[in-house]
């Protein structure tokens, strides 16, 4: 007897069991998350007004802007690449799979280049409640980065295989890291508005 | 059964690294037993300073200090830790990790979990945590010290701290990955013909104490990065400007905030508490049932509660912040949502209550536990509710009044629903019954012990003596009248933990000595009962279960059987 709807949809509930594992895994995320902005604006509302704004005039926008359109075309690569699976296409999957990784590949290391021209200027995330926050967020979204980095190379090459013998389930692995690579994307979207607009 | 099943698997697949939820489930239960008599420990020793102030402790008293007296710093940690390993290392993981992996499955009908490698993974991470917090007390700075609720500004400059929150974050990964796990697995594989409105009551429970977990436990994992990064990088989240201390002024930026990491806390912590009710509640239920031979009372009204209850428990966390001076305009919104909260918690014990109407009850040993589990809980619910409004809670606040509650909740009321539980489901985990003899010879003395530990607590606790005090509130005019009874409440702790040595022996005994019994002991109607006993390795049943009635149909009248079992199809 194996496990029932690994593959194919369960007929009352509309889903398989890996779909449901991992929009289950993105609220507890978005709780993550949640818990973290809640503490950005519970720490500006006690600092002097204006202070958040003020110290936040030290991050680099133009490298954030570029930063947030490069993981938004990582994530249209990403949809582009499960697609490809849709449409038999393995070739062009392994191409878009390619195009994700540099572009998270570029989006780390321009966070590195912001990380250490703050480090340069002595600041650090105990200067001040703010950089605290800043660091701490964006070091956390960093190493959700990293990990769908590591998943996603997994997938590009040496988990590829799995294609030959199960491409159904191939594909849904694809589409599953794509959705945690959509909402790590949408962390971002959140984070560059608070923290560098703002 | 297919082939695959009848290969040999070697000693490390089929008992260190299983896939198999039901030696997933036995492995969550030994480590968490463990961690009861551990957690259960350290306790007995507190109560020795406790009852005899900076006496020598007996047999033990070597490693809390020297001269055998427990010094006070060590009592800080022995109560920190006290909390942490009940709570996260004790009744969750045997109330979820425990009886949510080995019965899920089997009461929905189906052959594993959804996920049986995640399931292993959140096993270790489990295992990992607790390593690390037992490692704690061995390192060179000692436990942490900060109490279970880890406040700061204490919790971000007491040393001991920072392995607490690490150990923290594999615990709060395992219960993630574990209620995941658990959601998905009564959403997708029920059997045939289970629809919700057949689900036993006990899966209900679990679905519901799941979700809390998912959305509960990141916020705190929130609130751990942040304490974390206070102590290891020197942030100020927690620290406010112009922290002084011991004369000197806190080399830090300031302009954190304590108020935001008890926000965080008790945003898991409240739904915490309900994690280690719930399935209390849940495996009261299923041996209620079967006791009393009669359908729940109110199954829908159960069902309704629970989810109610679940909902509930996200709006009510600051009513432990009475004392904050967060404003009164807070306090009532709290106060309201927490007696809003109290409603459905009595539906479901009244329901309970109501089921043993009529009934010719079974007193067997589980059924005995279940029984006793209606009115402790009764007493700490209903102990609870002065706690829960802003006026009286000022004077209660952080007294023995307060650990006296919520032991009544935990204590005699959880501990005493997984007793129940342990014999009532050990026939389908081995095969064979539990002593009876010994099982009544545990009830008795524990139910006797456990409201001599907690019941005094409630007349200190109104007399107003603090409950973090290493001497037990000696040095407090106000406590005087009262501090005989602590002598009592240790005496009677340790009575209790004698009285858990027949639990122990029956355990091992009725292993290779009980009754032999065959797949349903009990004569019940849900599914686990279906499978041979114990559930066959991976896929349980020998066929897939198909299920045709309700969960309870016990007594129907017309019938030839007090019970008719789930799979029986209806005639016609």
């Amino acid at each position: 007897m194996e496990i029932p709807y690994t593959v194919d949809e369960r007929p009352d509930t509309g889903i398989y069991n890996a779909k449901l594992g991992i929009w289950l895994f993105l609220a507890s995320e978005v709780m993550l998350f949640g818990g973290l902005f809640s503490a950005y604006v519970f720490l500006r509302l006690g600092a002097p007004v204006g202070a958040f704004h003020e110290w936040g005039q030290e991050l680099n926008v133009p490298l954030a802007t570029l930063n947030t359109l490069i993981l938004i075309s990582s994530s249209m690569t990403m949809v582009m690449s499960w697609v490809s699976l849709k449409m038999n296409d393995f070739k062009k999957f392994k191409l878009y799979m390619a195009l994700t990784l540099l572009c998270a590949l570029c989006f780390l290391v321009i966070k590195y280049l912001e990380y250490s021209a703050k480090i340069h200027h002595h600041i650090y995330p105990s200067t001040n409640t703010f950089y605290a926050i800043y660091f701490t967020l964006t070091g956390l979204h960093g190493l959700h980065i990293i990990g769908g980095m590591v998943v996603l190379f997994y997938l590009w090459v040496p988990g590829s295989n799995m294609w030959n013998t199960k491409p159904e389930q191939f594909t849904n692995r694809i589409e599953i890291v794509g959705l945690y690579w959509h909402f790590v994307d949408l962390v971002w979207i959140f984070l560059f508005p608070i923290l560098y607009l703002l | 059964m297919n082939a695959h099943s009848h290969h040999e698997e070697s000693f490390f697949r089929k008992y260190i690294w299983s896939t198999d939820h039901k030696i997933i489930g036995l492995q969550y239960g030994l480590t968490a037993l463990l961690f009861l008599s551990v957690g259960f420990f350290l306790m007995m020793v507190m109560r020795w300073q406790l009852a005899y102030p900076e006496t020598p402790i007996p047999f033990v008293g070597s490693f809390f200090g020297e001269d055998g007296i427990l010094l006070p710093e060590i009592y800080n940690s022995l109560g920190a830790m006290h909390g942490t390993i009940m709570i996260f290392l004790g009744v969750v993981p045997l109330a979820v990790g425990a009886f949510g992996n080995y019965l899920v499955p089997l009461q929905i009908g189906a052959p594993d979990m959804a996920f049986p490698k995640l399931n292993a993974t959140s096993y270790w991470s489990y295992f990992i945590g607790g390593v690390i917090m037992m490692g704690s007390f061995f390192s060179e700075e000692g436990a942490a010290r900060s109490g279970w609720t880890s406040y700061p500004p204490l919790a971000d400059i007491e040393v001991g701290q920072t392995i607490w929150l690490i150990g923290m974050v594999f615990l709060i990964t395992s219960s993630l990955l574990g209620s995941i796990n658990i959601i998905t697995t009564i959403v997708q594989l029920r059997a045939p013909g289970l629809t919700w409105s057949r689900l036993p009551f006990f899966v209900w429970t679990q679905l519901v104490t799941s979700f809390l977990l998912v959305l509960a436990f990141p916020p705190l994992e929130a609130a751990a990065v942040l304490q974390l990064m206070d102590r290891v990088a020197s942030t100020s989240f927690f620290l406010p400007s112009g922290l002084v201390i011991s004369g000197e002024a806190l080399a830090v930026s300031g302009g954190g905030s304590p108020l935001l990491w008890q926000h965080l806390f008790w945003f898991l912590a409240h739904p915490e508490v309900y994690v280690l009710i719930l399935p209390a509640m849940g495996i009261v239920s299923e041996v209620l049932a079967n006791n009393t031979r009669k359908p729940l009372w109110g199954y829908n009204s159960l069902v309704y509660s629970v989810i109610f209850l679940g909902f509930m428990s996200f709006v009510v966390w600051a009513h432990h912040m009475f004392l904050t001076g967060m404003g009164t305009a807070m306090s009532s919104f709290f106060q309201i949502t927490t007696m809003i909260i109290s409603i459905p918690s009595v539906i479901i014990l009244s329901a309970l209550l109501i089921s043993l109407w009529g009934a010719s009850i079974r007193f067997n040993t589980p059924m005995l536990f279940a029984l006793a589990f209606l009115p402790m809980f009764g007493i700490g619910g209903l102990t609870g509710l002065p706690l829960g409004m802003a006026a009286s809670d000022i004077y209660l606040h952080d007294t023995y009044y307060v650990i006296g509650h919520f032991h009544y909740v935990v204590a005699p009321g959880t501990i005493f629903a997984l007793f129940a539980g342990i014999y009532y489901w050990y026939p389908k985990i081995t095969g064979r019954r539990m002593n009876e003899g010994l099982g009544q010879l545990h009830f008795w003395p524990s139910l006797l012990f456990m409201n001599g530990v907690f019941m005094p607590m409630f007349i200190q606790g109104l007399a107003g003596v603090s409950r973090r005090l290493w001497d037990g509130g000696l040095e407090y005019a106000h406590a005087a009248g009262v501090l005989q009874w602590n002598e009592f409440m240790s005496i009677s702790a340790w009575l209790l933990g004698i009285s858990q040595i027949p639990f122990i022996i029956n355990i091992f005994y009725s292993l290779k000595r009980g009754e032999k019994v065959d797949r349903n002991p009990w004569e019940a109607t849900t599914l686990e009962w279906a499978a041979p006993s114990p559930p066959l390795p991976h896929i349980n049943f020998e066929t897939l279960p198909e299920v045709h009635r309700e969960a309870y149909e016990y007594s129907v009248p017309g019938r030839n059987r007090d019970f008719t079992p789930q799979t029986e199809p209806k005639k016609g």
